[in-house]
């Protein structure tokens, strides 16, 4: 089964809105975030913002600081990048209850091409202070961090995909703890470390490498911040060797957010699988993720390269 | 007609609050004396006379608001929020110090009585329109007042915010220019026009009066226009001088953002208390 993270936020919302409380923004794309489910049940309670995402956020702030819990969707893109300085400085500096669905991040958006693939969002968003940025690997992991996001004070950024990947997680056993990574996969000769639509394609990795005879374990860090950095850590001391899994810029991600915990605990080999600092550009999800090395296939081949640095 | 005694009173708290501007941008040797004192009576009208707000509860939930969308002119707010008592007068002589809470511009985490953090000009108007959404949500009748500079409204975000509370029908809102027709490079129309101010806020869907912005009874009689004013925010575009109270300041672009020196502050300062002492004779 599959369903996009989109899709999973759109619902949640909906669920969640039976608390008066809570007021859902979009600037003219609530068809494609999904704040449309919410919109048709609380009408009352949606505001369309128009194509303004920079008035948006700070108005988002104005409402949250009257007591509101708000969510400001819109694409990923122009959340973390047309309106960066109005979610530092109107959001994040006042510590506001605003909460950022950010859809469409990421190479898989497809067709549209370069201009609305996000790809510097986790580095841009978790660089301000008093910012949470979760990412989460599915629709079931989606809702949880919705409903735990609701729950928190203080601002966060969600970022969300377009497309419809594997559900991997049981809603009835799954609990989503905020800043706490999850061990997908147990193994005791490398660790893959995956955020967001990529942990799915590190679960098939890790399924090809143990054919192969070598034992990965599987950690998804779905809070990019505030990061785990106690999982990270022993992952590091009982495997040895990292490789981080992102639909991001290997610059300034999760791959660099890993990094930044080794290198002051536990410096081991680390090899990143991402966007190779290059923009994106139109296609087909799956051959936009051939071409830029975000396959299965590239995990276990950046898996091998890492075990060869391994002492 | 206005009661004397009150205009007096007002006259009287617009000069004492000029007085902290000074003192506090010359303390800090930094900060923002022009754009302070040219605000300077709307502030005073604003919470002296017209807002609604607890010095002992500052976050009650049905206060008044004001933001200060054009934030370097904290000064005259922080004057403002210590002679209202929300702190100490005597914090304001440590504007800007690493050991006040009185930044730069203000923040709403560290002083009590600012509504929202501002300084990043053209974002506080967007705020204030948050805070009237939510007003409207919660059927409160508070009313949401802001203050603009008429170099800030050359930031495209002051327009998305403008079209929006029109949009929106926020005639809890009541926004100031401050129309002193000077920035840090020079005039206005010469740097970057945004003339005709009020043939654009009538555009986009604003109710406009034009008021001279340091005569009491004309600020006081406007915001009751824009309070009875139902289904559109009210734009006052306040005529206003730069520097005003202190004669060497005055429309003087190059006092936007310079402190004055001991002699210089001495001066400001003995005008104004000639000011106040003309006033103690009415």
């Amino acid at each position: 089964m599959k369903i996009a993270t989109r899709e999973a936020y759109g619902a949640a919302l909906a669920e969640i809105g039976s608390d008066n409380n809570i007021i859902v923004l979009d600037a003219d794309l609530s068809k494609s975030t999904k704040t449309d489910v919410f919109k048709k049940k609380y009408p009352d309670r949606f505001i369309n913002m128009g194509i303004a995402e920079a008035n948006m956020m700070a108005v988002a702030a104005g409402i949250a600081s009257c007591g509101k819990t708000v969510f400001a969707s819109t694409f990923a893109m122009f959340a973390s990048g047309r309106a960066f300085e109005q979610v530092r400085n109107s959001i994040c500096y006042p510590q506001l209850n605003v909460k950022i669905g950010a859809t469409h991040a990421g190479i898989t958006v497809g067709e549209d091409g370069a201009s609305h693939q996000c790809i510097e969002d986790l580095a841009t968003m978790r660089v301000i202070p008093n910012m949470t940025v979760v990412c989460p690997a599915d629709g079931v992991e989606t809702r949880q961090a919705i409903i735990a996001a609701a729950k928190t004070e203080g601002p966060f950024y969600i970022r969300l995909a377009r497309l419809a990947t594997p559900v991997l997680f049981d809603e009835s056993t799954y609990k989503f703890e905020l800043g706490k990574g999850v061990t997908v996969r147990e193994g005791s000769d490398v660790t893959i470390i995956a955020t967001g639509m990529m942990v799915a394609e590190a679960v098939e990795a890790v399924e090809v490498l143990k054919q192969e005879g070598i034992s990965a374990r599987l950690i998804n860090i779905h809070t990019i911040k505030p990061i785990d950095k106690d999982i990270i850590v022993k992952a590091a001391k009982e495997t040895g060797a990292i490789v981080t899994c992102e639909e991001h810029n290997v610059i300034g991600g999760l791959g660099s957010a890993v990094a930044e915990v080794l290198v002051e605990n536990c410096p081991v080999p680390v090899k990143m699988v991402g966007v190779k600092d290059k923009f994106g550009k139109s296609g087909k999800p799956d051959e936009l993720l051939k071409m830029y090395g975000l396959t299965s296939k590239d995990i276990v081949s950046n898996v091998k390269d890492v075990l060869k640095l391994k002492k | 007609m206005m009661d004397e005694k009150l205009l007096i009173n007002l006259k009287k708290q617009s000069t004492i609050i000029r007085k902290h501007v000074i003192e506090a941008v010359y303390h800090a040797k930094s900060g923002h004396p022009g754009g302070s004192l040219s605000s300077a009576d709307i502030l005073t009208a604003l919470y002296f006379h017209v807002m609604n707000v607890d010095v002992k509860n500052p976050n009650w939930e049905d206060r008044d608001r004001f933001v200060l969308s054009k934030g370097h002119c904290s000064p005259v707010l922080y004057g403002a929020l210590a002679e209202k008592g929300f702190f100490n007068k005597e914090e304001i002589v440590k504007f800007r110090q690493a050991d006040s809470f009185l930044e730069g511009h203000p923040s709403m985490r560290y002083v009590p009585g600012v509504d929202m953090s501002t300084g990043s000009l053209g974002q506080g108007i967007s705020t204030a329109v948050g805070m009237a959404i939510a007003g409207k949500l919660d059927k409160k009748n508070y009313n949401v007042y802001a203050l603009l500079g008429d170099g800030e409204i050359q930031e495209g975000q002051v327009w998305e915010a403008l079209m929006s509370a029109a949009h929106y029908k926020l005639d809890n809102l009541i926004a100031f220019l401050d129309h002193n027709g000077l920035q840090i490079d020079g005039n206005i129309t010469d740097v970057m026009s945004p003339e005709p101010v009020v043939d654009k806020f009538r555009a986009f869907g604003w109710n406009v009066i034009t008021i001279d912005g340091h005569d009491f009874v004309q600020i006081i009689e406007a915001i009751n226009e824009g309070k009875k004013t139902e289904g559109k925010p009210t734009m006052i575009v306040a005529e206003t001088i730069k520097g005003k109270g202190v004669s060497f300041m005055e429309n003087e672009a190059g006092w936007h953002g310079s402190p004055p020196n001991e002699e210089q502050r001495n001066k400001a300062i003995s005008e104004l208390d000639e000011i106040l002492t003309k006033l103690e004779v009415e």
